[in-house]
């Protein structure tokens, strides 16, 4: 009796964990459960048609000992190092020409912002793939400067800049949080810096950067996340050529696991990936200890 | 005073070549869909000499094949509409819940779910890949792959975008919905989805723009033709057609991109992300 009313007791305190019993599900049945999974997969020969047969850290000295792999590692880290801080350094300049309350400032938010609509899409890197065309747009731009044309998809180290460029042209998101951190920034800080003799340059670095910074870290973490990933890009506009020079690691793992149907071999690939990515994030977090300032703990993320 | 119409000045101009920069490949898109194939890449101007409407009549007869563009633009929206209404559902309960109540084990899983947000989705195709074949949801015509995690609130970055805003409303609200007599999920409903209806709209618009514009998705999980949404569409287009007719393809891409940018468009009046529609 008591045993039954202790417990009816649990239930009525703990009764609101019926709202987040949906993502609760999905987390463990497809988060959790398929992680679990892939690490042991990494440790089999996994082949969807042919069974699946224990080998322990086979494909992990596979890995380190396949110049492709490693090739496109240190690809997909350039890829990261190069797009992310060009993409949020492209946003907070915008962010910045925009945070002023002038006539016809909404269209040109919305100019700015409009690219960013399609996102990752197909379309977008199909739009890509003709402007940089050997006889496409961009040459017949730089011919008209009398700049020499270049073969951008042939040329091995052209190429990854294409995409890097498609990536920082899409800067609308980061461009969005960076404007409304700008705009909490009280006016009297700025305004205190300014009679204090800083001009606009010296106000960014020692004010408002600072004041933002918690922002600027989220996005650079979930910006070298999504950089690490970057798939559609290179699928659509390169195929990973010219001979591997845009292969990133996702194209790796999509065919390895999909075209050779090496699951065991992917999964192995996928949690390289994922160490890879938390180093990152660790090391972001760690920075962010020593340089953010946070207003009110918790900050943005 | 000279000083600021000087710095007003060198703001719009800066302002202005951005703008040229950013909008040039949209409307060299839409020009070039406009151009015969022999014209389309002779000059890098926008407006085309000798418009032909070749292109976008093209766009609409199919490769032959099951498949079609309007066809692919129906099933891409056959995902994305129930997708988005059951993230919008899923997604509100759970922040709801992270936000305003308490229960056993709360802490682990409030970082359980920001962890999600930097797990890499790339590491989940291979297992989650396996998972479908096993459930036999591999080219469900219900596209239960692309739908089922969604709906139980998958996509981490909106929940957590909804809970900063669950929490931007006073609890005094809740408190007085609470004396009046409603129960929670009444004081969700009645006081606190209206509250949040911009932010509720930014959420639909987001994952509707991700639905549309994913690839892998379908491409892992979509095998029959006549199943095929847009994303895919588009990718068999341009390697059916790439060398002879670019602006068929081009036309493609520019149809699928209007209704994106009118959803765009259209939204935009209803959200503020600023202000959240909260006065104190």
């Amino acid at each position: 009796m008591k045993q039954s009313s202790a417990n009816a007791g649990f239930i009525r305190r703990n009764r609101h964990f019926l709202y987040i019993l949906p993502w609760m599900l999905g987390f463990l049945i497809f988060r959790a459960f398929p992680m679990l999974y892939s690490l042991i997969c990494g440790f089999t020969d996994f082949h969807l048609f042919r069974g699946m047969h224990k080998t322990g850290l086979m494909n992990y000295i596979q890995i380190m000992h396949d110049p492709d792999v490693l090739h496109s590692i240190a690809l997909t880290v350039k890829f990261a190092c190069i797009s992310v801080p060009l993409r949020l350094c492209t946003a907070m300049l915008a962010a910045l020409l925009l945070n002023r309350m002038i006539r016809g400032i909404r269209l040109f938010r919305t100019l700015y912002y409009l690219p960013s609509i399609l996102g990752g899409s197909v379309a977008a890197a199909v739009l890509w793939k003709a402007m940089f065309r050997d006889h496409g747009t961009v040459n017949a731009i730089l011919t008209a400067l009398h700049l020499p044309a270049m073969t951008w998809l042939a040329d091995s180290r052209a190429a990854l800049w294409v995409i890097i460029l498609l990536r920082v042209w899409e800067f609308g998101a980061p461009m969005l949080m960076f404007l409304a951190a700008l705009q909490q920034i009280p006016n009297d800080l700025t305004d205190a810096a300014k009679l204090d003799g800083a001009g606009a340059v010296r106000c960014f670095f020692r004010v408002r950067l600072p004041m933002i910074s918690s922002v600027v870290f989220y996005n650079l973490m979930l910006g070298f996340c999504t950089a690490l990933q970057e798939f559609n890009a290179p699928f659509v506009i390169t195929g990973g050529g010219p001979r591997g020079a845009t292969t990133l690691f996702s194209l790796l793992l999509y065919r390895s696991a999909f075209t050779e149907n090496q699951m065991g071999y992917a999964c192995a690939l996928a949690w390289v990936l994922f160490l890879l990515s938390a180093a990152f994030s660790a090391a972001f977090l760690l920075l962010r200890r020593k340089l953010v300032y946070d207003p009110d703990e918790g900050g943005a993320a | 005073m000279r000083k600021t119409a000087k710095s007003a000045l060198l703001r719009y101009i800066l302002l202005t070549a951005g703008a040229c920069i950013m909008i040039y490949p949209l409307l060299w898109l839409l020009g070039a869909t406009f151009r015969s194939n022999s014209e389309i890449f002779a000059s890098a101007g926008i407006l085309p000499l000798h418009p032909v409407t070749e292109g976008w009549q093209r766009a609409f007869t199919s490769y032959g094949g099951q498949i079609s563009l309007l066809k692919a633009l129906r099933n891409t929206y056959l995902i994305a509409v129930p997708k988005v209404l059951l993230t919008l559902l899923s997604v509100t309960l759970t922040a709801y819940g992270f936000a305003r109540f308490s229960f056993a084990g709360k802490k682990l899983l409030t970082v359980l779910l920001l962890a999600t947000l930097f797990l890499p989705q790339t590491v989940l195709y291979v297992p989650q890949f396996v998972l479908f074949h096993h459930l036999g949801w591999i080219d469900s015509p219900q596209y239960l792959p692309l739908i089922v995690p969604a709906a139980l609130a998958g996509d981490t970055v909106l929940v957590v975008m909804l809970i900063q805003f669950f929490r931007g409303i006073p609890r005094t609200y809740d408190e007085a919905a609470r004396l009046d007599g409603c129960n929670s999920l009444q004081t969700l409903l009645y006081i606190l989805v209206p509250l949040l209806r911009p932010v509720l709209i930014s959420v639909g618009v987001l994952q509707l723009l991700w639905t549309v514009n994913d690839y892998m998705g379908p491409l892992l999980y979509v095998k029959t033709p006549a199943r095929y949404p847009l994303s895919v569409y588009i990718k068999l287009s341009m390697d059916a057609d790439t060398g002879f007719a670019w602006n068929r393809v081009l036309a493609v891409c520019c149809i699928a991109m209007l209704p994106q940018i009118l959803v765009y468009f259209i939204a935009q009046r209803f959200m503020t992300p600023e202000t959240g529609g909260i006065k104190e």
